[in-house]
């Protein structure tokens, strides 16, 4: 059977000739078409979830990633457009990743002279003494997803906190979201299966945290970047070859080959779980050691550090005791060995 | 068939990380047609360019979920996929979605 070469018209304007088809709705669309549906999609969803209120300072999480370096693009130039008077900010973890994280690092930089926004880097050396480098060299490869995981979270509200920011936004997409519920129902993880698909979430916690692209997908937003020449880094961090969320993203590449739509099924679907009220859910609370939410005595960042530390002195975290008077409570709290638990059932 | 084919999102790697190849791609006439589809091209990369790790580029008898294929700048599923027919000096490009964001 042969392909022909015809031109197809965007079925929008039926001016120019399509250039891609959208998975969201099988539209065949140009450029230009894409381009404004792509924003105006984001800008009502924006609008429509009250993610930001004028006058807000907006931290962006950026990594030098597709999602990001889009999400900072678009973000921007919808707050010139609507004139949403948000104060924008870059805001980048360094988790001391030679070979990835400095890479990108100089992604976000020229992005930051590219968008005209201030950029802020937090780094896991100042703020816990490890890079993951060296974490990574302690413990291997299994467990250090999670290491990562909780420790950039805590970065990113540190240095939200320190551009005083209102809120921060991600670039978190509709394949990350799909991903997540998955997850989380394939271990089982009820606290945060409810919590998972809001598009805002934290605001309980130091700072709210949105997802403006949680219907965008994955697709588009590298289209949009391809089309627009958007300059983004774009390689697979060497330490997560067996993370187990690369088993949930090939489910759902698989799934989206099939049946698009799936993918905001899915997202649809753990909108609508509702846990029983005579469920048990972990309470929240604040960590002993350093007054981040927790919903155990301890944070999970400071259990992980006692583990990799046990008793140097903690840097950036809080008021820290001093370590020596610590060490006894460490044994007695259970400091959980780092290497006790598989990777995906530490709680917490 | 002189083409030019681009890798990007990281597929580069699979090819001695080298972005853009300019080729010239010899193939065998299939079913009495003399025209280069996708899926003959696909076949034609996996065993001339791909140098490593070549799970990463194809699925079977296509790419991996989650490349996305352009020809000419336009979305390929615009134009039957693996049916896609190739003429002189086109442009192909693979981008893969599949890293962190």
């Amino acid at each position: 059977m042969e392909g022909k070469r015809s031109v197809r018209m965007c079925c929008l304007c039926n001016e120019r000739r399509a250039s891609l088809s959208r998975p969201k709705t099988l539209e065949q669309i140009c450029r230009e078409c894409f381009y404004l549906a792509f924003e105006d999609e984001i800008h009502q969803i924006i609008v429509s979830n009250r993610l930001f209120i004028r006058g807000d300072r907006v931290a962006i999480g950026a990594s030098g990633g597709k999602d990001s370096t889009v999400l900072a693009y678009v973000l921007s130039k919808l707050n010139r457009i609507h004139d949403y008077g948000l104060h924008l900010f870059l805001l980048s973890v360094d988790e001391g990743i030679t070979g990835y994280r400095d890479d990108s690092l100089e992604t976000v930089h020229r992005n930051q002279i590219q968008y005209g926004l201030p950029l802020k880097v937090v780094s896991y050396k100042d703020l816990y003494g490890w890079t993951m480098d060296e974490i990574v060299k302690l413990i291997g490869l299994k467990n250090n997803c999670t290491f990562c995981g909780v420790f950039r979270r805590q970065a990113l509200d540190r240095g939200a906190a320190f551009l005083k920011a209102d809120k921060l936004v991600t670039g978190h997409n509709a394949d990350d979201i799909a991903e997540t519920v998955l997850l989380n129902i394939l271990r089982g993880d009820i606290a945060r299966l409810s919590r998972c698909s809001s598009i805002i979430t934290g605001e309980d916690g130091p700072i709210p945290r949105c997802k403006p692209f949680k219907y965008t997908y994955e697709k588009e937003i590298v289209m949009y970047a391809y089309f627009k020449k958007l300059d983004y880094f774009s390689t697979e961090c060497i330490y997560s070859p067996n993370a187990y969320r690369g088993f949930a993203r090939e489910f759902i590449k698989d799934l989206e080959r099939i049946r698009p739509r799936a993918i905001l099924d899915i997202i649809k679907s753990g909108e609508n779980f509702r846990i029983s009220t005579t469920t048990k859910m972990p309470e929240q609370g604040t960590c002993e050691r350093c007054g981040y939410i927790s919903s155990q005595k301890w944070c999970k960042a400071c259990v992980l550090l006692d583990g990799l530390n046990r008793g140097l002195p903690k840097l950036g975290i809080g008021r820290s005791r001093v370590a020596i008077g610590c060490k006894e409570e460490n044994e007695s709290h259970g400091g959980k060995s780092i290497e006790s638990k598989q990777c995906g059932s530490l709680d917490f | 068939m002189q083409l030019t084919l681009e890798f990007g999102g990281g597929l580069e790697l699979l090819c001695d990380s080298k972005k853009i190849h300019n080729v010239n791609v010899e193939f065998e006439q299939q079913n009495g047609e003399d025209k280069l589809t996708m899926k003959g091209l696909l076949s034609w990369v996996r065993t001339n360019l791909i140098k490593e790790r070549p799970e990463m580029f194809m699925k079977g008898d296509t790419v991996r979920p989650g490349v996305l294929v352009l020809v000419n700048d336009c979305d390929w599923e615009l134009s039957g996929q693996l049916n896609t027919s190739l003429e002189e000096k086109d442009v192909v490009v693979f981008i893969s979605t599949l890293h962190g964001g």
